[in-house]
């Protein structure tokens, strides 16, 4: 009977914090792709990202929740600071502030300024609507897929379902995501002449910060990677932990030893989807299909695949970071 | 009306949003902030209607696609990114040309 | 049983106040130096009532030392962010408020 009386409360609460939380992203969206100041876009922008991890945890999904927080906040943020510092560092003297660029709207002509304007919030509130249409008029969900993950879960190795579906049963998104990451690395690496940012000294806060945070990364990186077998956690958060570690030792200063910049650098990059592919070549061989782990030793290969993973996420989120290809030369 | 509508809601807000301002702007480092936030109203539409389920463990197979998706955008920013000072070395501006609509 | 629920219900008021107390004096105060100020004490108290309040319901010792190394990272990070920020504020060449 309590309980009965107590839940309409408890739920006027949810909804009211889940109605708070809705309308702050809104609001920091539109501020961050507002205000005439990109250094300050670009803070609410994480600010956005750290609430949106919040959201995820209100949705009961703490695996995405991780991977925002580290990657989707922190490490997206920190690539967007090193562009913006490598933009500025050429003109010191123009200020920040960006003066009001808009295509749509750049004409004299007040009338054909509002009336593109109208147009383009008519298209807009055109697709709005459809959206949300869509969104409302969706059947209830089916529970095939989940039904399917939950039956098998046991087979796959692992008991964190999310780590299942990432690793096992969809392990080819994985691998393709996996691709896409090198990629986007090499591509950038194609770039030549990319213009080093303005770079200080550390000082002695930042350097002690580093010495104290680097290895306790290095050891949530682990934890992650180890836990995210039966709770949230995985090589993806693990990984973008080791590139935060490598990004703060970039900002110290420490550049790779030379010996370690050609090879053994491009070993480690390819090292998680070399072991991803060939434990899946491998299993071809024995005669089982592509990506098929046999569930006595699936959980360890699944650990070993993380592991590489791990490994290959971190350094390469890291040498995303440093964005010109590490030099052979001018080496300090 | 559940919570998760709202989120869902939400989603094509932020969404409708970055599209928004993925056209009006002409500064391309904001054109990528807006793209982020496309996407994360992307994520939120799928997140959501994975815990459409009152109650029970919601759908992991939406999960790991958000998070595979988040690597895949993290991805994507950072060409996106090195490509933007590359454009400003060429160019001197990080901006698209101005063009009216006369 | 009920004692412990009590603490951490007061504990994570106490703490919800000093967030407040943190979020009020960033609006509110005039320059960088003292925002920073505000948030970094008030918060870092407001987190370690929290992290208190939670300790007293963890169902393992494991779980109250994790809460307490959070708390530990967030103080580390925020004091050393905070003096980053004011730093380079003070190169950039703002000067404190002066009534």
């Amino acid at each position: 009977m309590e309980a009965m009386t107590s839940l309409p409360l408890m739920t006027l609460m949810q909804l009211l914090f889940d109605t708070l939380l809705g309308f702050a992203l809104l609001w920091l969206g539109w501020r961050a792709l507002a205000s005439p100041d990109l250094f300050q876009a670009i803070v609410l922008f994480i600010a956005f990202g750290l609430l949106m991890a919040i959201v995820w945890v209100r949705l009961d999904a703490p695996d995405v929740a991780l991977a925002e927080a580290a990657i989707g906040a922190g490490l997206t943020g920190a690539l967007l600071l090193t562009t913006l510092a490598r933009l500025e560092a050429k003109n010191r003297s123009k200020s920040a502030l960006e003066k009001k660029h808009k295509v749509w709207l750049m004409t004299e002509n007040v009338k054909l300024k509002t009336a593109s304007f109208l147009w383009l919030m008519v298209i807009l509130m055109l697709l709005v609507s459809g959206l949300v249409y869509a969104v409302l008029t969706l059947q209830e969900q089916t529970f095939e897929l989940q039904m399917l993950v939950s039956k098998n879960l046991e087979s796959s190795g692992v008991s964190n379902p999310v780590t299942a579906v990432l690793l096992n049963f969809r392990g080819y998104d994985t691998l393709l995501e996996m691709s896409v990451l090198l990629l986007a690395l090499l591509g950038v690496w194609s770039f030549g002449g990319i213009p080093k940012p303005h770079e200080s000294l550390p000082g002695p806060v930042l350097n002690m910060l580093s010495r104290l945070l680097i290895p306790l990364l290095i050891i949530v990186a682990g934890y992650f990677l180890w836990v995210g077998s039966d709770a949230p956690g995985g090589a993806f958060q693990g990984g973008s932990v080791l590139g935060a570690a490598g990004v703060l030792l970039l900002l110290v200063g420490w550049r790779l030893c030379i010996r370690f910049v050609g090879l053994p650098l491009r070993i480690i990059l390819v090292f998680g989807l070399g072991v991803f592919v060939s434990a899946a070549v491998v299993l071809i061989f024995l005669g089982r299909q592509f990506m098929e782990y046999p569930p006595s030793v699936a959980g360890a290969l699944i650990l070993l695949i993380e592991a590489a993973a791990t490994l290959s996420i971190g350094i390469t989120l890291a040498a995303l970071f440093l964005v010109g290809r590490p030099e052979f030369r001018r080496h300090k | 009306m559940n919570t998760l509508y709202l989120y869902t809601i939400v989603g094509v807000g932020l969404f409708t949003l970055g599209l928004y301002a993925l056209l009006i702007h002409s500064d391309l480092l904001r054109k990528i902030l807006a793209i982020n936030i496309m996407g994360s109203g992307v994520f939120l539409i799928l997140v959501a209607l994975a815990a459409r389920t009152q109650g029970a463990v919601p759908d992991p197979v939406p999960h790991a696609m958000v998070i595979t998706g988040i690597v895949v955008a993290v991805s994507a920013t950072a060409l996106a990114l090195a490509l933007v000072i590359r454009v400003r070395t060429k160019v001197g501006h990080a901006n698209l040309p101005e063009q009216s609509l006369e | 049983m009920l004692l412990s629920e009590f603490f951490t219900v007061i504990l994570l008021l106490a703490g919800a106040f000093f967030f407040l107390a943190g979020t009020v004096g960033l609006l509110r105060f005039p320059d960088v130096y003292t925002r920073l100020h505000a948030l970094t004490k008030a918060d870092n108290v407001g987190l370690g009532l929290m992290v208190l309040g939670l300790a007293l319901q963890a169902e393992s010792w494991a779980m109250t030392g994790k809460l307490i190394l959070i708390w530990l990272c967030v103080l580390l990070s925020s004091a050393s962010v905070a003096h980053l920020i004011a730093n380079a504020a003070r190169k950039k060449g703002i000067e404190p408020w002066k009534q």
